[in-house]
């Protein structure tokens, strides 16, 4: 009953798809034994460069470096403007959603959303009830997760709407294939992607308080042992701006500063890679060493942005997340470009029956997970794990969603033997400022492990560059 | 430049030329201790603890002091926090913090310093090796040093940077100096003797000022002339002058409006401008120096005040 997987490379008759043509010319021609050099020299240089990350839960405490495939996932620039189009859309719609929920909660009037799914939420941020955001953007970096099934259709997997990741690969990736190989470039026209940060730091200044002439830009990071360290100071050193941790900050007069060696600094728009509960121990949890005491009231008094908003994690919540086709038609007056996943929310009586029915053929996720933990692959569980998930489910079912277990699309990547299919997924990034604007591409993550689905680096998944074509 | 980064800058520097000097003061007292009666070799071994203040640390156990006990506090003890294994690893530390804003070169410098250190075994700075292990440590300083003054863009991080150097380096000086005047000159008969030469030549070598003195003075080794030298003589770069050159130039390059560091700064600047060397043997070399690393101690606290956070 299971159709073949989509391939990215190659049509179910075996031809090589188009926008492949000059990949796959390379991969034939090119010796097994240059392509293994390459790869060599590809692992020296990411070591060197130190672009590693840790691994929560790893007793060692160890930096791995995220391994990277040399053979590009390419799209062709006409399916890449169809995405662009609909991740546009959508991202638009939660940005309203958002704004709606925090002010006149039209939606929930409206009956589209059940109130008691958003005002309960743990992601819902009741401070934040008629703050005035510039521009009204909530989440001005937003990583949609997208994968292809096997009809060939790309679908909305999740939002990420509070500090997606994983951007940095991207543009190290690129920068990386064209090192290695330069003459890949000659044979295609493959559109850049080293501009992003240019525009997020666009993106971010538009964030800035309306009467601030030229804002100043910081990157809040918890430090040196989180995880994606590595991206929050390389996105600063490409913007050019200070990467601050909480302590470097503080407010006076409700107003926030960089302590420098020139005195303080006033900070008027800060991208943080920090959740919302650790941002303000006054305001959040009292016991956070990362945050700013009193950066919560500051923010609430229009005296500094902050991006992403606080509470845009009731927008991507994976049990908000079936709701975003009706946002969008709702707030847009428009069909959704991209589809969503069909998706059984645990909490409904109905759906729970049905999930624990068919738990062997679904994939389960936490409402609030990510970086795939927490999540069971139905197909893929042993007896045992299926047991535990649905005793985990039976005591906690709001707390989980469940979808048809998606046959993520192919690529050709380079396994131990050779040149393998693996699946991928794709996360571009959307930069809501003044308008939204998008790199073409994003980054494509691969599950190296044969059959396997999950593609989160810290589940053993790797990246590719991906290549939008002219 | 946040106070953090610049903290993180001037304590990686200092560190590195900590390290530097502990294996030049470890250095010069494993080849002095070959000469000379029993007294006088306890009291080249007792130096190196007094230079850095350790003497009360190391005594706490009732330790004889050795050669071999020596190297093992002062250059091996993860323990010790002004060992050179500690040294190292504190400044590996300081530049991992802020390797965005320091040059990808420095940080391959210090992080391929850190690794060769873990792999040092104590057996490997015994007898003949010891030389071999104290001169790479000043080799690996000397490039730490060059690499971050080829490649560091002049800015704040370099003044900090320069800060950090040149402030330890005074400090050191100062304090082998001082040591060594209490070491040497109690026997008024010696002066002038075959050992008394071998001293000071290890003394002057011990901060690479040996050919520099012979190149200046052609002369014989005279203390007041090895004071001249390692106090006023600006020509020599690991002098005080020479050091506080430096330390005017970083404190006057670093913006801020601070008053209190910049003016003490170029206080004792000018007073080793002008000082004059028969003057200070008169009022006592010993309290001449003291009061230099008081001095010297207050603008480390004054620096880190204004400009640092405080510690």
């Amino acid at each position: 009953m299971e159709r073949r997987n989509y391939d990215e490379m190659r049509a179910a008759s075996g031809e090589v798809r188009p926008h492949f043509g000059p990949i796959a010319e390379w991969l034939a021609e090119t010796p097994a034994k240059r392509v293994a050099e390459k790869r060599r020299e590809a692992d020296l240089l990411f070591h060197r460069v130190g672009i590693t990350f840790a691994v929560y839960g790893d007793a060692k405490g160890a930096e791995r470096l995220i391994p990277f495939d040399t053979i590009p996932r390419i799209l062709p620039k006409a399916e890449w403007d169809q995405l662009a189009r609909g991740l546009t859309q959508r991202v638009d719609a939660l940005n309203r959603f958002l704004h709606d929920i925090y002010h006149g909660q039209e939606i929930l009037k409206a009956g589209v959303i059940p109130p008691e799914q958003v005002l309960k939420n743990p992601g819902y941020q009741k401070e934040m009830r008629g703050v005035e955001l510039p521009n009204r953007i909530y989440s001005s970096i937003a990583g949609i997760d997208l994968v292809r099934h096997s009809d060939g259709n790309y679908y909305v997997l999740e939002d990420n709407l509070r500090t997606p990741s994983g951007v940095s690969y991207m543009i190290e990736n690129r920068k990386m294939m064209m090192r290695l190989f330069p003459e890949l470039f000659e044979r295609q026209t493959v559109l850049p992607v080293e501009h992003y940060p240019a525009l997020l730091l666009e993106t971010l200044r538009a964030a800035a308080p309306p009467r601030v002439r030229d804002p100043v830009v910081a990157v809040l990071t918890p430090g040196q042992y989180n995880s994606a360290y590595f991206e929050h100071a390389f996105l600063a050193q490409q913007m050019g701006v200070e990467l601050v941790e909480g302590a470097d900050l503080f407010v006076k007069d409700n107003s926030v500063y960089m302590r420098t060696t020139s005195g303080r600094q006033r900070v008027d728009v800060i991208y943080r890679r920090i959740d919302d509960a650790y941002l303000d121990p006054l305001a959040f949890r009292k016991d956070s060493m990362l945050g700013v005491p009193g950066l919560f009231a500051a923010y609430r008094a229009g005296n500094v942005s902050l991006a992403n908003a606080v509470g845009t994690g009731v927008a991507d919540d994976k049990s908000t997340y079936p709701f975003v086709p009706e946002m969008i038609r709702h707030y847009l007056k428009e069909e959704p470009l991209l589809a969503n996943v069909p998706t059984w929310q645990c909490r409904n009586a109905r759906d729970l029956a049905h999930v624990l029915e068919n738990l062997a053929e679904l994939v389960v996720k936490e409402v609030q997970g990510s970086g795939g933990y927490g999540m069971l692959v139905g197909p893929a569980a042993s007896a045992a794990e299926l047991a535990a998930f649905r005793k985990l489910l039976k005591a906690n079912p709001a707390n989980y969603i469940a979808q048809p277990t998606l046959s993520l699309s192919t690529c050709p990547t380079f396994v131990k033997r050779g040149v393998a299919p693996r699946h991928v997924d794709l996360r571009p990034y959307v930069l809501s400022g003044k308008e939204v604007k998008l790199v073409p591409g994003g980054l494509t993550r691969v599950a190296l492990k044969e059959g396997s689905l999950v593609v989160n680096s810290s589940q053993g998944g790797g990246t590719k560059d991906t290549w939008v074509v002219e | 430049m946040l106070s953090r980064v610049a903290d993180r800058i001037y304590w990686m520097s200092r560190q590195m030329e900590r390290a530097e000097n502990m294996a030049r003061i470890l250095g010069v007292t494993s080849n002095m201790v070959l000469f000379g009666t029993k007294e006088t070799r306890e009291q080249n071994l007792l130096a190196p603890l007094t230079i850095t203040d350790s003497a009360e640390r190391y005594f706490e156990d009732k330790k004889p002091v050795t050669l071999q006990g020596l190297v093992d506090f002062l250059a091996l003890d993860p323990a010790n926090p002004s060992s050179i294994y500690s040294c190292l690893r504190s400044a590996r530390e300081n530049g991992h913090a802020v390797r965005w804003q320091i040059t990808s070169e420095m940080w391959e410098s210090l992080n391929t310093t850190w690794i060769e250190m873990r792999r040092v075994r104590r057996s490997d700075i015994a007898g003949a090796d010891a030389t071999k292990f104290f001169d790479w440590v000043k080799d690996r300083s000397h490039l730490f040093r060059g690499v971050t003054y080829g490649t560091i863009m002049r800015g704040e991080a370099f003044n900090f940077s320069r800060l950090g150097t040149f402030l330890e380096r005074a400090d050191n000086t100062a304090r082998i100096l001082d040591v060594k005047y209490h070491v040497h000159l109690p026997s008024v008969k010696d002066v002038g003797g075959a050992l008394d030469h071998y001293q000071w030549t290890a003394l002057l070598r011990s901060v690479s000022s040996f050919e520099t003195y012979r190149t200046l003075y052609r002369d014989q080794i005279f203390p007041i002339k090895v004071a001249q030298l390692l106090i006023l003589e600006r020509r020599m770069p690991r002098s005080l002058a020479a050091c506080f050159d430096q330390v005017t130039q970083a404190m006057e390059r670093i913006e801020g409006h601070d008053r209190a560091a910049k003016r003490l700064a170029s206080e004792l600047h000018a007073r080793l401008t002008n000082a004059d060397i028969e003057e200070i043997f008169r009022d006592g070399l010993h309290e001449y120096l003291t009061e230099c690393i008081a001095d010297m101690n207050e603008l480390g606290a004054r620096i880190q005040r204004a400009y640092l956070g405080t510690a």
